[in-house]
């Protein structure tokens, strides 16, 4: 549902110093939380101008995280759509597998500059909480994740992980017990210990300045894939294609190319099973704009405004809501968003590991679901990246019993 | 006419001429059910209730604990919706023509029903205030604003993270009363701090006139006799949402004594608030 809300000069200029995209985004959280808000702002704003502070960041990616991160071509998926030439941008094997940590190395960065030497986190499938729990091992920061009690049972190897980091996982089990009830009960959590603690919050959505800080710590995603398809193809990509849950990885790939009108956009939600049967966690494309965890933002809800429970077999895809600056991409119609099910997911989860020798993670499994549908007519000469955001030995338990039921293995 | 503006008003005129602090319950609506909570709506002021937190049911209440949080869940699971919160209130209108009665809730049930339509619709049904927890002043745009304009109170919580710097702010567009927040938490997780209490009040007084309510924390007799001496009134949720819990049956339908044991509480909370400045 694209409107006909005038293109702006530039897309990358948001948000306003209210933290505003259009109409999304905002700070709409209980005045317990805003002093606590306030101060992050103001501390993300002081570091993101200190060159110190990106000098500290650029040890840490080198040398800790592994970055660049790869860009791939992959020739045997290429040859397989038939179509434009496929880039993977390989963001799965950064440190923790995931472009998690990206975020969590900033936000911890900044906790440490301000002093705080409590961290807390939630999360879902609990790559960010491995993130977090990583980051705090490195800095000997004391660390409390908040997870779903269903995720926390689905989700064992991360939790093991965690726990190994020297985290301390709180199983959430209030409302439906999944991501954002964890979401909830951190930001409760916050609240009481706002002098000692700081929220990392692991995507691009929440209250001021959060969506924005994320973004920009996402951001070495797309600029790293600017001059690295520059050196191996000499031009800019003609499409993008990231998966969406919060949206973190998909507008640190898509941020630095807004503002080129030839790279076609792709963000792909997680239509679990199909938009028609309401199973899915389609935010922009199955939901409607709603204010829910600090920000306004598509959230699915019923006509009452009552959040719903999304459903994915990703469990990092598996949110109600969407980071504030999509829903404004959504509705400037800079960025297309499409969505893919669980079964397309699967399928492209397999078809990757057998012709790529890669074991993708669910999440970017939607992405590549998306690619095989749209790649193939595309002329040859044309360039697709696509953000393999995560790896997927997390998921096996999950998918290998449904790919030998599809006749997949 | 600025009828909502004036049944707060009056009821903190005449507090003051009792010399006595009030007594704010909250009750979530709709919970257990719409016919139980309209009774007990209707019991709350001849238990000794001065005035009514209504509490709009949200599925993801983030200032809340937990017992608010599964009260809104009965209540959702009961059907509950932002409509029949309203209706509601008119009923208790019908008969109560004196007791203030403030909406507490979310803003994302307000934003979808629609603002103007929801200002209509609550001040018709003789609502006297809106709290509306995840609205800070930085969004007072959205409903603050235009509640004021048309004579409806916003109310305004105010923390003991809220430092003078921004108590200005908080203030700006706050009206009918200040709700002071006793603990840095969610609601009914710790007893409140009287001696900080007292401190944040003294340090309130400096920058309005406006009444202040203390909530958070007061559970039992002797609490509101402590902070109803300090403070213009003291708001109880929790506990009264706890003895309601307490009430139901295995499956949260309400039981015989359902009603009872919140006007039970409520009688025993209004002794305290008459003991307070003895």
């Amino acid at each position: 549902m694209a409107s006909a809300t005038p293109a702006p000069n530039s897309f990358r200029s948001g948000p306003d110093e209210d933290g505003h995209f259009g109409i999304f985004g905002g700070r709409y959280v209980a005045e317990t939380l805003m002093p606590l808000i306030l101060e992050v702002e103001k501390a993300y704003l002081t570091a993101k101008g200190d060159p110190d502070f990106w000098a500290e960041m650029e040890y840490y990616r080198k040398h800790y995280i592994g970055r660049p991160s790869a860009l791939y071509f992959a020739p045997r998926l290429t040859e397989h759509f038939g179509g434009a030439k496929l880039y993977f941008k390989r963001d799965e094997l950064n440190h923790t597998g995931a472009h998690k940590i990206n975020n969590v190395m900033g936000q911890a960065l900044l906790a440490k500059r301000m002093g705080k030497t409590k961290i807390i986190a939630e999360t879902g499938a609990g790559q960010h909480g491995v993130a977090t729990a990583t980051a705090c091992a490195l800095f000997g920061m004391e660390c409390e994740v908040f997870m779903g009690a269903e995720d926390v049972k689905r989700q064992k190897p991360n939790v093991d992980r965690m726990r190994l980091l020297g985290a301390k996982v709180v199983p959430v089990t209030s409302g439906s017990s999944t991501l954002k009830d964890a979401m909830n009960e951190a930001l409760r959590y916050w609240v009481s210990k706002a002098e000692t603690h700081f929220y990392i919050i692991g995507t691009a959505a929440g209250p001021h300045p959060y969506p924005a800080m994320v973004r920009d710590f996402q951001c070495i995603i797309g600029e790293e894939v600017r001059w690295q398809l520059e050196e191996a193809e000499g031009k800019l990509p003609d499409a993008l294609v990231a998966c969406i849950g919060g949206g973190s990885n998909a507008i640190g790939l898509f941020h630095p190319f807004l503002d080129d009108p030839s790279v076609q956009i792709f963000g792909v939600e997680a239509a679990g099973h199909g938009i028609p049967s309401g199973e899915h966690a389609a935010s922009l494309t199955g939901g409607a704009p709603g204010v829910l965890h600090g920000n306004r933002t598509y959230l699915l809800q019923d006509d009452d405004g009552q959040i719903t429970e999304a459903h994915s077999i990703s469990a990092g895809l598996d949110y109600p809501g969407i980071g504030p600056e999509h829903s404004w991409l959504h509705e400037s119609g800079r960025v297309n968003y499409v969505s893919a099910t669980d079964t397309e997911a699967l399928e492209a989860f397999a078809l990757c590991s057998k012709l790529e020798g890669i074991i993708p993670a669910l999440e970017p499994s939607h992405a590549l679901a998306y690619v095989s549908t749209m790649i193939g007519d595309m002329d040859k000469d044309k360039i697709v990246v696509m953000n393999l955001c995560g790896r997927g030995d997390k998921d096996l338990d999950a998918v290998i019993p449904r790919l030998e039921k599809m006749g997949k293995l | 006419m600025d009828y909502t503006a004036s049944r707060l008003d009056k009821c903190f005129a005449a507090l003051k001429a009792e010399n006595r602090p009030g007594l704010g319950i909250f009750v979530t609506a709709g919970d257990p059910d719409q016919e139980t909570s309209l009774a007990i709506l209707k019991a709350l002021p001849g238990a000794g209730a001065d005035m009514i937190e209504f509490g709009m049911p949200f599925s993801d209440p983030m200032a809340d604990g937990p017992s608010i949080q599964a009260s809104s869940q009965r209540a959702l699971k009961a059907g509950a919706s932002l409509a029949k919160t309203i209706d509601l209130v008119r009923k208790f209108r019908e008969g109560d023509q004196s007791t203030p009665v403030v909406l507490m809730g979310y803003y994302n049930p307000i934003y979808i029903y629609g603002v103007e339509r929801f200002l209509t619709d609550a001040i018709s049904a003789g609502a006297d205030g809106l709290i509306v927890v995840d609205l800070p002043p930085e969004e007072d745009d959205e409903l603050c604003v235009p509640a004021v304009k048309r004579g409806l109170p916003f109310v305004r919580l105010a923390t003991p993270t809220t430092d003078d710097a921004r108590l200005p702010k908080v203030l700006t567009n706050t009206s009918g009363f200040i709700y002071y927040v006793s603990i840095t938490g969610i609601t009914g997780t710790a007893d409140v701090p009287i001696d900080m209490v007292r401190a944040a009040i003294s340090r309130l007084r400096n920058h309005t006139d406006l009444p202040i309510g203390v909530g958070f924390g007061i559970k039992t007799r002797d609490h509101a006799a402590a902070i109803g001496s300090v403070a213009d009134a003291c708001i109880v949720g929790t506990a009264v949402v706890n003895a309601l819990a307490g009430s139901l049956d295995g499956n949260d339908k309400a039981g015989p004594d359902t009603v009872k044991a919140v006007t039970d509480l409520v009688s025993e909370l209004a002794k305290g608030v008459r003991e307070a400045r003895g």
